[in-house]
C-alpha cells in the first residue's frame, strides 16, 4: 500500500476552448485511494475536465489544485511525478520497442546526465510485470494488438509512478474482453498500491460495477454524484442522459445493473 | 536482490547503445575519409602525403594552393553545412513527427535563397551582406509560417501545410527574380537555387563553425526531451516537459542552422530531408539520432560534391546530385504515405 496520499480537486473551475466555455463552476474533491468514474453523455464536457485535472488544458476561472495548492505554481517535474495520464489515443512512435515505450515514463525522474539509473531499470521492470507485458519487451509497439498496446501505455504511467493515475476512455476501441481485462489491471493497481484512479468511461454498466464513486455530467455541470448505487437510478439516468431505462441488481456482483428502455421489442405487458 | 544483469530490458537497452555508437563510428569513419577524399582529389590528384605537407605548413607549388585555399574551405564547408542540415531536418522530422516536416519542404531553406536572390538581382548586393540576407530571409520565413500556424493552438500539420505553401511562393519569387534579372547577373544567383560549394572562402568558415557548435548543441541537450515530445503533445505535458520553451528552442536553434547554412552553400537539395530517415534508420527505431544525422548530412553533401565533380564530363554543383539522389525517396514516401492512408 502506498503511504503517500495526494490531494486532487477542482475548485469552482470553468474550463473550455477558445473562449467557448465546456464546464462550468465545477467542484470535485476526487477521493483518496479510490476508483472514480466520470461519466455524462457526449459532449457534456467529461473529456474537458479530465484535461483539466491533466493540466492540458487552462482553466478559464477557478483552478485544479493538488495537496492545497494550485497546480500552475507547481513544478511540471513534481506534478509529473504524481498525476499521469492515459489520452483517448496516445502517439505511438514508428518503430518503437515496447520496453523503450515503457521507460519514457521515467522521465520526471531524469536530469541531463542523470538518466538510465538503476532505480529506472528496476521500475520499468516492475511496470512491465505488472502489466504482463515482460515477453513482448522487444517487440515493436506498433504492431500489437489494440488491448495489448493500452497494457503499454498503462505500464508506461506505472513507470511514471504516481499515486494519482488518468485515464481518458481507456477501454474504447478494445473488444469486450480486453475491457474486463484492463479494468481488473486498473482494479488491481488501486487495491494493490492504493493508485487513486480516475477516469472516463462510456459503458454504464461496467462503470457501476469498477467505481467506487461516480461524477455524473450534463452540460458542462455536475449533476449527481456518489456511489454506484446513489447514481445509478432511472430518475438520474433520465436526467444525465435522457434515457429511460429500469435499474436491476447485477446478480454478480451486486452493483446497479441498467435495462435501457427502447421503442421496439418489450414485452408489452409488463410494467404498463 | 536483483542485479542489473537479470534485468530484462537492460541488456536490450544495452544491445541497442552499443549498436549506436557502432553505427556512429562508421559514420565518422567515413565522413573522415570523404573530408580526406575532397582534399585530394581534383583536377590533380595529390597523395594525402602531399596533402598532409602542405598543411604541416610547406609551400609547394601548385599543391598549397589547389588544397589549401580551394579544397580545404570547400571541405569544410561542405562538412559543416552538411551537419547543419542534417541536425535541422532530423530535429523538424522529429518534433513534428512527420518526415515530410523539413525545413527544405515546407519553405525556410526557400526563403533563405529568395532573399539572396533578390539582394543579388534587385539590390546589385554581393559578398558577405548576401549571406546576412539569407539568414534574415530564413529566420523571417520561419517566424512568419509559425504566426500564421499559431492562431491560439499549435498543429503540426497546420504548420506543414502552410510551409508547403510558403515554400511554392518563395520558389515562384525565385523564378520571377530570375526572369527579370539580366544575363550578367544570373550566374551568380544561381547557386541559390540548388545548392553549391564553389567558392566557398576560409574567412567564412570561422563563423560558420560557430553558429554550428552553439546552435548544433541544443539539440544534442535536449535529447531526453526529443524522446518525450514524440509521443505527442498530451504524454508531453503530462510527463512534466516544459513543451513551449522545449520545442521553441529545437525549431528556434535548427531554423538558425538551416539559414546559416543555406546563407554559404545555398540550399543543398534534400540534405535535410534525406538525413534524418537515413540515420535513424542506421542506429535503430526509439533514438533520436541527432549526432547520427548530422554525419549523414555531412557524408551526403561530401559524396555528393565528389561524384559532381569527378564523375562526369561536365561539373555539376553539389545540389544537382542530391536532387538526384533525394526526388526518388519523396516520391517512394509519397507513396508510403498514401498507402498508410496518413498523406
Amino acid at each position: 500500500m502506498n503511504m503517500n496520499t495526494h490531494r486532487l480537486k477542482a475548485d469552482h473551475l470553468t474550463a473550455g476552448y477558445d473562449k467557448k466555455m465546456i464546464i462550468n463552476d465545477i467542484h470535485i474533491q476526487i477521493p483518496d485511494h479510490k476508483i472514480s468514474i466520470i461519466i455524462g453523455a457526449n459532449a457534456c464536457g467529461k473529456s474537458t475536465l479530465l484535461k483539466s485535472f491533466a493540466r492540458l488544458l487552462k482553466p478559464e476561472y477557478g483552478d485544479i489544485v493538488l495537496d492545497g495548492k494550485k497546480i500552475s505554481t507547481l513544478s511540471t517535474k513534481q506534478v509529473a511525478r504524481t498525476i499521469g495520464l492515459l489520452p483517448q489515443s496516445p502517439v505511438v512512435p514508428e518503430g518503437i520497442k515496447v520496453f523503450d515505450l515503457v521507460s519514457r515514463g521515467r522521465y520526471p525522474y531524469q536530469s541531463f546526465g542523470k538518466s538510465n539509473t538503476k532505480e529506472d531499470f528496476i521500475a520499468v521492470e516492475k511496470a512491465m510485470d505488472v502489466m504482463g507485458i515482460t515477453k513482448i519487451a522487444n517487440e515493436n509497439t506498433d504492431e500489437l494488438s489494440g488491448g495489448q498496446r493500452q497494457r503499454v501505455w498503462i505500464a508506461m504511467a506505472l513507470a511514471q509512478q504516481t499515486d494519482i493515475l488518468i485515464l481518458d476512455e481507456p477501454t474504447t476501441f478494445l473488444d469486450i474482453t480486453y475491457q474486463v481485462e484492463i479494468l481488473d489491471l486498473l482494479t488491481d493497481l488501486n487495491k494493490k498500491m492504493g493508485t487513486t484512479i480516475l477516469m472516463v468511461l462510456h459503458d454504464i454498466n461496467l462503470t457501476a460495477r469498477y467505481a467506487d464513486y461516480l461524477f455524473a455530467m450534463k452540460d458542462g455541470k455536475l449533476v449527481a454524484s456518489g456511489t454506484p448505487h446513489e447514481v445509478i437510478t432511472e430518475n438520474t439516468m433520465k436526467e444525465v442522459f435522457a434515457l429511460s431505462c429500469e435499474v436491476i441488481t447485477d446478480p454478480l456482483t451486486g452493483s446497479p445493473l441498467i435495462l435501457p428502455k427502447g421503442r421496439h421489442h418489450l414485452f408489452t405487458k409488463s410494467h404498463g | 536482490m536483483k542485479t542489473m544483469k537479470d534485468i530484462v530490458w537492460y541488456n536490450l537497452y544495452l544491445k541497442r547503445r552499443r549498436r549506436e555508437i557502432f553505427v556512429n563510428v562508421i559514420l565518422f569513419i567515413l565522413t573522415m575519409l570523404l573530408a580526406v577524399c575532397m582534399l585530394s582529389l581534383g583536377n590533380t590528384v595529390y597523395t594525402p602525403d602531399v596533402v598532409w605537407r602542405v598543411f604541416q605548413g610547406e609551400i609547394l607549388e601548385g599543391a598549397t594552393f589547389a588544397v589549401y585555399t580551394l579544397r580545404f574551405p570547400r571541405m569544410l564547408a561542405g562538412t559543416i553545412a552538411g551537419i547543419a542540415f542534417g541536425i535541422a531536418g532530423n530535429n523538424f522530422q522529429m518534433i513534428l513527427r512527420n518526415p515530410l516536416a523539413s525545413p527544405d519542404m515546407i519553405g525556410i531553406t526557400s526563403g533563405a535563397s529568395a532573399s539572396a536572390v533578390f539582394c543579388i538581382l534587385i539590390l546589385g548586393m554581393s559578398g558577405g551582406i548576401v549571406s546576412f540576407a539569407a539568414i534574415a530571409g530564413g529566420l523571417i520565413v520561419a517566424a512568419g509560417i509559425y504566426l500564421m500556424t499559431e492562431r491560439g493552438h499549435f498543429s503540426g500539420g497546420r504548420l506543414i501545410l502552410i510551409g508547403i505553401g510558403v515554400q511554392a511562393v518563395m520558389n515562384a519569387i525565385i523564378s520571377y527574380l530570375l526572369l527579370k534579372a539580366s544575363q550578367y547577373d544570373i550566374p551568380g544567383a544561381m547557386r541559390w537555387l540548388s545548392g553549391s560549394l564553389n567558392g566557398v572562402k576560409l574567412s567564412e568558415i570561422p563563423p560558420f563553425l560557430s553558429v554550428l557548435i552553439l546552435a548544433g548543441s541544443i539539440p544534442m541537450i535536449l535529447t531526453r526531451q526529443i524522446k518525450i515530445l514524440e509521443l505527442g503533445e498530451e504524454h508531453t505535458i503530462t510527463l512534466g516537459v516544459r513543451i513551449n520553451l522545449v520545442r521553441g528552442l529545437l525549431l528556434g536553434s535548427s531554423v538558425i542552422l538551416i539559414a546559416c547554412a543555406t546563407a554559404v552553400t545555398g540550399p543543398i537539395s534534400f540534405v535535410a530531408f534525406l538525413s534524418g530517415p537515413i540515420a535513424r534508420r542506421l542506429v535503430g527505431a526509439g533514438n533520436t539520432a541527432v549526432i547520427a544525422s548530422g554525419m549523414t548530412g555531412a557524408i551526403l553533401v561530401l559524396l555528393s560534391d565528389l561524384i559532381g565533380q569527378m564523375a562526369f564530363s561536365t561539373r555539376y554543383p553539389v545540389g544537382v546530385i542530391t536532387g538526384i539522389l533525394g526526388a526518388p525517396y519523396l516520391l517512394f514516401l509519397l507513396i508510403q504515405m498514401n498507402k498508410k492512408g496518413n498523406a
